[in-house]
Formats: structure tokens, C-alpha cells, sequence
């Protein structure tokens, strides 16, 4: 009995002591003043291998959800005779919320767990020690343009993702369910606001790729240097950011519909 | 450098499409309106009931939308409702006896606010400007009062 209370505790602290560390971490990455001449071309480099490479993953997924979201909706509408209505429930559930919350678990799955594995990677192989050796410091070379591309490259995935996934929708609910393409669009851009709705989904992926991309370079960064120490990692990286998502994900919404 | 090439190649093919995506998001699905661009003019009418309006809901005039609801407060003093009204200004609307009704589309549709042009007989006031309070209003009808009228001069009937 004892030795749980021990051990809760123990864990409650640990807890706490990696919460600090990932901040102090997070401090300590953006309270710099980048050298752009020098990570620019690690910046688009890493924009290639998390942004470019995700995007068949984003695109494809896109399409599906559209589809499904269009077969769903039609099919619950239908019901109530309201099948035009259905541009501007795919449109609204597409920009508000499927949109940025899928592609950044997407993202955090894809691109996440490939950053997290990387620099675990260079840790284990002491590639990191040696660079500090050189006098080189490897939160500005390594973390940095890593941390700074999945910045940029959710909120462009996220959008892609919102229009691959309209077209999606549009797919199954105009050309295969016959719903009437003029109000199909029509009744989504009278229900769409671009301020409440888009901007506010594209404000979601930009805290989206804030988080995943902190929690992928920090646990790559503190990750145990050996072969089970990265593979928990990688596996921490995914499990944090995808509960961190879905968690602010509702904080968010919450806010947003609070009007602010 | 070919792969060099390659990279920023694809890179720029990414950022491109995200801002197509971007594009796509404002003009095709929130479809931006034109109202922001030809400058706005806001005005208010006082109805009694509002029944089902809601902010944004369109306001037109002879079916043809001319802007939108912007606010709905309770004013204290009257217990009337306040709608506040932003209009497109490349539309002028005659001032005087203009008057505002808050209509149904459809049976079981959503409330929109119409406005009917007024005579341009005051010369140094003949179009609604911004501030303006259009004094003549039509509050909306509400299906079960209706139904309760009709039950009630149904049973008197009998």
C-alpha cells in the first residue's frame, strides 16, 4: 500500500520534472536569434521531407473524409428532405474541425514520429555530443529548422487537406448522390464566414503544429540513447501530441464559440 | 545539384498549392461577398418581436440581398428589440415611409429582415444614411400564435 502511494508520487513527480524540462526546452529553442543564412537551407530541406512527403498522405485521407463526410451527411439529411443543405455541413464540420484536427494527427503520425526517430537517432550515435564538441550547437542546427518547418508546414497541409476534402465531398454528394450543384455551393458560402470559420480552423492548425512539432523535437532531444530508448520515444512523440491535439482541440473550440 | 533542383522544385510546388488551398477556402467556400468592398453603411429599426433572427441573417430589399444583420439587443427601456443593420452603399434606399418587415423563407425556413423603399420627398435627407433608425417595422409573425388565433375563432365559431 505504501509502496504505491511511493510510487504515485515518484510518478507525479517525474511528471512534473519532464513538464519543466519540456519548457524550459521550448525556452530555450525560441528564445534565439536565428542565423537565417545559415538554417535557411536545413529549413527548406526539412519543409521537403515533413511538409512535401506528408502531402500525399494529407491529400489522399483529404478526399476520403470529404467522401465520407458527403455519404454521411447526405444520407442523415435525406431523412429530413434537407439534402441541399449538405455543401454547408461539409463545408462547416471540414473547416471548423476535420480539417485541422485530422491532418495534425496525421501530421503528428507522419512527420511527428519521423523527427522524433531522427534526432533520437543522431543523440544515440553521439552525432549531437560531437557537434557540441565542435562547438556547434545543435539546437540551432538540428532542433531549429526541424521545429520551424513543422510550424510551416501544417497550417499549409491542414488547409490542403480542407479544400482536397470539399472537393471530396462534392465528388460523392454532386456527381454521385445528384444533389444540385448550385445549392451545394451556394448554401455553403452563405454559411461559411471566412473569419469564424476558415480563419478560426486555420488558427486551430497553427496551435496544432506548435505542439506536435515541441513535443517531436523534445522527446527526440531527451530520448534515451539507445535502440528501446528511441522506439519509446517515437512512441511517447505520437501518444503526447496526438492527446495534446485533441485535448486543446477542445479548449479551442470551446473558446472560439464562446466568440473570443 | 539536379536533386538540389528537385527539392526546391517540390517545395515550391508545396507552398503554391497551399495557397491555392488558401484561395480555394476563401473565394469557393466561404465566398467572400462583395459587401466588404463597396464600403458599408450601418442602420437600425426597433421591432417588437423578432421571432427566429439571428445575427448575419441577410437583409434584402425586393428579394435581393443588400446586407446583413449585424447586432440584436434588448433595448431596457421599451423591451423592444434593437436590430442593428449593415447595407451595401452603392444602393441607395429612398429614406422617407421606408419601412422594415422580418419575413420567413419559406413555412419552416429561416427569418431575414426586408426593407421597403420609402419616397425621396425630403430634400436634405432623401436615402438612408448611416445612423438612420427606420421608424415604421413589421415585427415577425409567428406560426403558433397564428394557430392559436385560428383555434380560438374556431371554437368561437362553433
Amino acid at each position: 500500500m505504501l509502496d504505491r502511494i511511493a510510487q504515485t508520487g515518484a510518478f507525479g513527480r517525474t511528471s512534473v520534472q519532464r513538464l519543466g524540462q519540456a519548457g524550459v526546452f521550448l525556452c530555450r529553442l525560441l528564445l534565439r536569434i536565428p542565423n537565417f543564412k545559415k538554417i535557411g537551407p536545413s529549413v527548406w530541406h526539412q519543409l521537403y521531407s515533413v511538409g512535401v512527403l506528408s502531402g500525399i498522405v494529407i491529400v489522399v485521407s483529404g478526399l476520403f473524409i470529404g467522401m465520407v463526410v458527403g455519404l454521411q451527411g447526405h444520407h442523415t439529411l435525406q431523412k429530413f428532405g434537407a439534402s441541399s443543405q449538405l455543401g454547408q455541413l461539409l463545408a462547416l464540420s471540414i473547416a471548423r474541425e476535420l480539417g485541422p484536427v485530422v491532418s495534425a494527427l496525421l501530421f503528428a503520425g507522419r512527420a511527428g514520429s519521423a523527427l522524433t526517430a531522427e534526432i533520437g537517432l543522431m543523440k544515440a550515435t553521439e552525432q549531437l555530443a560531437s557537434m557540441d564538441m565542435m562547438g556547434v550547437d545543435p539546437l540551432a542546427r538540428i532542433v531549429y529548422p526541424r521545429f520551424l518547418a513543422g510550424l510551416i508546414a501544417l497550417p499549409v497541409l491542414s488547409l490542403i487537406f480542407s479544400a482536397v476534402a470539399v472537393y471530396g465531398g462534392y465528388l460523392v454528394g454532386v456527381e454521385r448522390l445528384g444533389v444540385d450543384a448550385g445549392s451545394f455551393w451556394s448554401n455553403m458560402q452563405a454559411a461559411v464566414n471566412f473569419r469564424l470559420d476558415v480563419l478560426s480552423g486555420i488558427i486551430k492548425s497553427m496551435v496544432f503544429a506548435f505542439l506536435v512539432s515541441w513535443v517531436a523535437v523534445y522527446q527526440g532531444f531527451t530520448s534515451t540513447p539507445t535502440a528501446a530508448g528511441i522506439s519509446q520515444a517515437t512512441t511517447r512523440s505520437v501518444v503526447h501530441a496526438s492527446l495534446l491535439i485533441l485535448g486543446f482541440d477542445f479548449l479551442l473550440t470551446a473558446l472560439m464559440i464562446g466568440g473570443w | 545539384m539536379d536533386k538540389h533542383y528537385r527539392l526546391d522544385l517540390s517545395v515550391g510546388i508545396f507552398m503554391i498549392l497551399g495557397f491555392l488551398a488558401l484561395l480555394v477556402m476563401v473565394f469557393k467556400v466561404s465566398g467572400v461577398q462583395a459587401l466588404t468592398h463597396v464600403g458599408s453603411y450601418e442602420v437600425t429599426a426597433n421591432f417588437s418581436d423578432i421571432g427566429g433572427l439571428k445575427v448575419r441573417a441577410p437583409v434584402t430589399i425586393a428579394g435581393v440581398k443588400v446586407g446583413e444583420v449585424t447586432s440584436i439587443d434588448l433595448q431596457p427601456g421599451q423591451l423592444n428589440a434593437k436590430v442593428k443593420m449593415q447595407l451595401r452603399s452603392d444602393q441607395k434606399i429612398p429614406f422617407d415611409d421606408a419601412s422594415a418587415r422580418i419575413l420567413t423563407e419559406g413555412l419552416l425556413g429561416s427569418n431575414y429582415v426586408s426593407l421597403v423603399p420609402g419616397f425621396e420627398s425630403v430634400p436634405n435627407h432623401p436615402f438612408l444614411r448611416s445612423g438612420d433608425v427606420i421608424e415604421r417595422t413589421q415585427e415577425a409573425v409567428i406560426l403558433e400564435n397564428i394557430i392559436g388565433q385560428l383555434l380560438f375563432s374556431a371554437k368561437q365559431s362553433t
